[in-house]
């Protein structure tokens, strides 16, 4: 039974650490599938969490501080837009811009509002998301291994997380399924083909990443309003980059980026599961090299593991109708 | 008299300084195959966009039918029954046929019926026009001529009635040239209004009944087809008289100097592009490759030319091996063996697009005296070289100071040809020499390499262009998959052989 709830909790964190990856990475896959690169992700999320957080606190409410969240998130993809895409600028450097700015913005607006550099204020249970119990919880958890699913696996996460995983299946619906989809693939290979079928690059663009601001808002928020009860400087710690080396070892997919998020989740779980444990004729592993563990994976992954990611034909390359 | 179907008053087009279109009037009437010609950047593409919704004009009226309409972006011009087939494909690759035909026309937001009802009608008009398209195979498995087909089922789909079509030959074998020639003439027979835009003289005498001249942006005339020839419509584009066959002399044939032997080459994703190649060219000799870009040519030159890696077999030059899978011999010691390689892709290739044409015309000798010393440039002898040089070669303007990428392709092709020619070669490697070329650079890059080998030099030449194939080369072979299919000494042989050869039937 001890290895049973071993194996249910490492579960559980899988699922809990992979939500902003997934919420990341299927912002990424609007942008990207659009055309326009998104390493600002990791910025985003950050200022996502930050104003979260300050939001909540100032308004009561978690639920306005991550519509607060989702408005600012939404103008630093037009940010985004309108130096990429309305001016042609340089995706990647748009983009750095952004991340680097937001680190200092943050902190110096935790240092000016609250007196302590890069850090918010605790939140209280009214200002932040609580854990879910889902119905009957704990009356199911004595079954053997359907109670364990339910009360252990399933029950118990932050509204978000089951957020997270609805999310996936409607952006593969929109993405497939929809005229709108269509279009955004469409403007991601060939926007000429897009053009001269009468619809507006451009407009497709910046549709594109608003949907972007909005669904990585959601992974600001539940770091700073969800796990954590407060926001604190580089919060997001490199998430918004490896949501990207998921999306691309997803191939620009949302089923496969999901694999890939839960793939990164897992490790991380593990490696704090694994963090002091003395390992059989080995001994205790140190932690640096633990927690080195997700992103040594990620390196393998991306430098070929999985075949070659055939990105979207038309990524990073701003659309100039008149030569 | 009719009034024409479409009508265009003054139309003024500028790219920044260049003016594209000055006040261009046009009348195209219902019914008829309207050809526009003229050479390569003679704004024929640029007016069509215009009438497209793609560009706008600084100024000037386009009428539909008496009607005068502001085309602010193709849908506009869609609604108005325009539709456009261009020079590179408005096609998303890995997408179906299905899909790019509805894309941006779907109906509704979520797939459905209407997306049924849209595969039923188009099935509807495959079957009409004889078109045999499978709705549900992927543009990027499908050849460039049905690749076309879908080009034209998507603007009948969207209710084309005027359909413009850019350059639609150029990628085409003679026979698949036939096979669109003879839809077109169907759709004109259903009242559709055809124009052609093409800078071939052949196309315009075959299949239009009118036909309009662009010459540097100006439109310098009307006529009926029938009231014209070749060489008059030659002389409007131009502007000057031209010749319009090459002057080649009896060729005096030498020994074998350039040979390859059973080889094969793979290309950048390890696929086997080139498959047991064996040729000879003799000194004194064109040799011809023939054949649909894509099928092994591109990776051949490459090869030959010591850019790319030989997967078997070998090359040699005087009898000796330069080339197997083990070793090669870069460039830089090929050129010093008399080996000068003109290649396919200008701009990729050939030139630094950014750099001086001073700088492209000594890049490969620059390092040599007299154009430096000690590693340091000696600009003002690159100067007076380049200067003597564009004047020999004829390249316009003659400025060494000016950016490459500001010359005319025709311009740019002439400063590789200088480069290239001017330690002359004993094998010349040339590919597509006149792709987007004008006319009077074409008859002077002809002329150079007739006179190359007039005086012994062993010359191949790969273009995809048929009619600078029979009318350079002494001897033909043809590509098709990568395999020579066919050869044939150039004496009576037609267009139409070739092109059986081209795709693969015969």
């Amino acid at each position: 039974m001890e290895f049973l709830s071993d194996i249910a909790s490492l579960i559980n964190s899988t699922l809990r650490i992979s939500t902003p990856l997934v919420f990341a990475a299927m912002a990424g896959i609007f942008a990207e599938r659009s055309g326009v690169i998104d390493f600002s992700l990791e910025g985003k999320m950050l200022m996502a969490a930050f104003v979260a957080a300050v939001g909540s606190y100032y308004l009561g409410n978690p639920w306005l501080g991550l519509l607060l969240a989702i408005i600012v998130c939404v103008c630093l993809s037009m940010l985004h837009g309108f130096a990429s895409v309305t001016h042609k600028g340089d995706q990647v450097v748009s983009c750095v811009a952004i991340n680097i700015l937001i680190i200092g913005l943050t902190t110096a607006l935790a240092a000016a509002w609250f007196g302590q550099a890069g850090l918010t204020p605790t939140l209280n249970e009214e200002q932040r998301f609580l854990e879910i119990n889902l119905p009957f919880a704990d009356s199911v958890r004595d079954i053997p291994i359907i109670g364990t699913l339910y009360s252990d696996i399933l029950s118990g996460h932050y509204v978000f997380v089951y957020l997270a995983y609805l999310s996936v299946p409607i952006v593969f619906w929109i993405v497939f399924k929809t005229s709108f989809g269509l279009r955004l693939r469409a403007v991601g290979e060939n926007p000429s083909a897009v053009d001269t079928a009468g619809i507006n690059v451009f407009a497709m663009r910046y549709k594109a990443l608003a949907v972007n601001g909005v669904l990585i808002a959601f992974a600001g928020a539940h770091l700073s309003t969800a796990v954590n009860a407060n926001f604190f400087r580089e919060m997001s710690a490199g998430r918004g980059y490896l949501a990207l080396a998921a999306m691309i070892f997803g191939k620009w997919h949302p089923k496969t980026a999901l694999i890939a998020c839960l793939l990164f989740g897992f490790t991380d779980a593990l490696q704090i599961r694994l963090q002091g444990v003395e390992l059989p004729a080995i001994g205790e592993i140190p932690v640096q090299l633990i927690q080195a563990i997700p992103y040594i994976l990620t390196v393998v992954l991306l430098a070929g593991f999985v075949g070659k990611a055939i990105a979207p034909n038309a990524i990073g390359q701003p659309y100039i109708k008149e030569r | 008299m009719v009034s024409p179907i479409l009508e265009l008053t003054n139309i003024n087009k500028s790219f920044g300084h260049v003016q594209a279109n000055k006040n261009i009037n046009l009348k195209i009437n219902k019914g008829t195959i309207h050809g526009i010609i003229g050479e390569n950047g003679a704004g024929k593409s640029t007016l069509m966009s215009i009438v497209f919704g793609l560009y706008q004009a600084n100024s000037g009226s386009i009428k539909i039918n008496g009607k005068e309409i502001n085309l602010r972006s193709p849908r506009d011009s869609i609604v108005n029954g325009i539709g456009m087939v261009h020079q590179h494909f408005m096609l998303v690759e890995n997408f179906t046929v299905l899909e790019n035909i509805i894309l941006g026309f779907e109906g509704e937001t979520v797939f459905g019926e209407k997306l049924a009802n849209a595969k039923k009608d188009l099935e509807e008009l495959c079957k009409t026009y004889n078109f045999n398209i499978d709705l549900d195979a992927t543009i990027a498995d499908l050849s460039v001529g049905f690749r076309q087909r879908v080009e034209i089922l998507k603007s009948l789909y969207r209710g084309a009635e005027i359909l413009i079509l850019d350059e639609p030959t150029g990628v085409l074998t003679p026979q698949e040239v036939d096979e669109l020639f003879k839809i077109l003439r169907s759709l004109k027979e259903e009242g559709k209004t055809i124009v052609l835009i093409t800078h071939k003289l052949i196309e315009i005498m075959d299949l239009t009944s009118e036909v309009s001249v662009m010459r540097q942006g100006e439109m310098v005339g009307h006529t009926k087809t029938q009231d014209t020839n070749k060489e008059q419509l030659a002389e409007m584009m131009v502007g000057r008289s031209v010749l319009l066959r090459v002057d080649k002399k009896e060729i005096k044939k030498g020994e074998v100097i350039f040979k390859v032997n059973n080889l094969s080459v793979k290309d950048d994703l390890d696929v086997i592009r080139v498959k047991n190649i064996n040729l000879e060219i003799r000194s004194g000799e064109i040799l011809g490759i023939a054949g649909v870009t894509g099928n092994g040519q591109t990776e051949l030159l490459e090869a030959l030319s010591g850019i790319r890696k030989v997967e078997s077999g070998n090359i040699q030059l005087f009898g000796e091996k330069i080339s197997d899978q083990d070793n090669f011999l870069n460039p830089r010691m090929l050129k010093e063996k008399g080996l000068a390689h003109v290649p396919e892709d200008r701009q990729r290739m050939g030139l630094i697009s950014d750099f001086k044409a001073h700088e492209n015309l000594i890049f490969g000798y620059h390092d040599q005296e007299p154009f430096s010393k000690s590693a340091v440039l000696n600009n003002k002898e690159i100067t007076e070289y380049s200067s003597k040089i564009m004047q020999e070669y004829d390249v316009r303007p003659n400025s060494p100071n000016l950016i490459t990428s500001n010359f005319s392709g025709g311009n740019q092709q002439k400063i590789i040809l200088s480069r290239e020619l001017n330690e002359n070669p004993k094998v010349l490697l040339v590919g597509q020499p006149t792709r987007g070329v004008d006319i009077g650079a074409i008859e002077f890059i002809h002329q150079r390499l007739i006179d190359m080998r007039d005086r012994g030099a062993a010359i191949l030449l790969a273009s995809v262009e048929l009619d600078e194939i029979l009318s350079l080369s002494d001897r033909i072979i043809v590509m098709f998959d990568g395999k020579i299919v066919g050869e044939k000494e150039n004496k009576n042989v037609t267009d139409r052989e070739l092109g059986l050869l081209m795709a693969g039937v015969a």
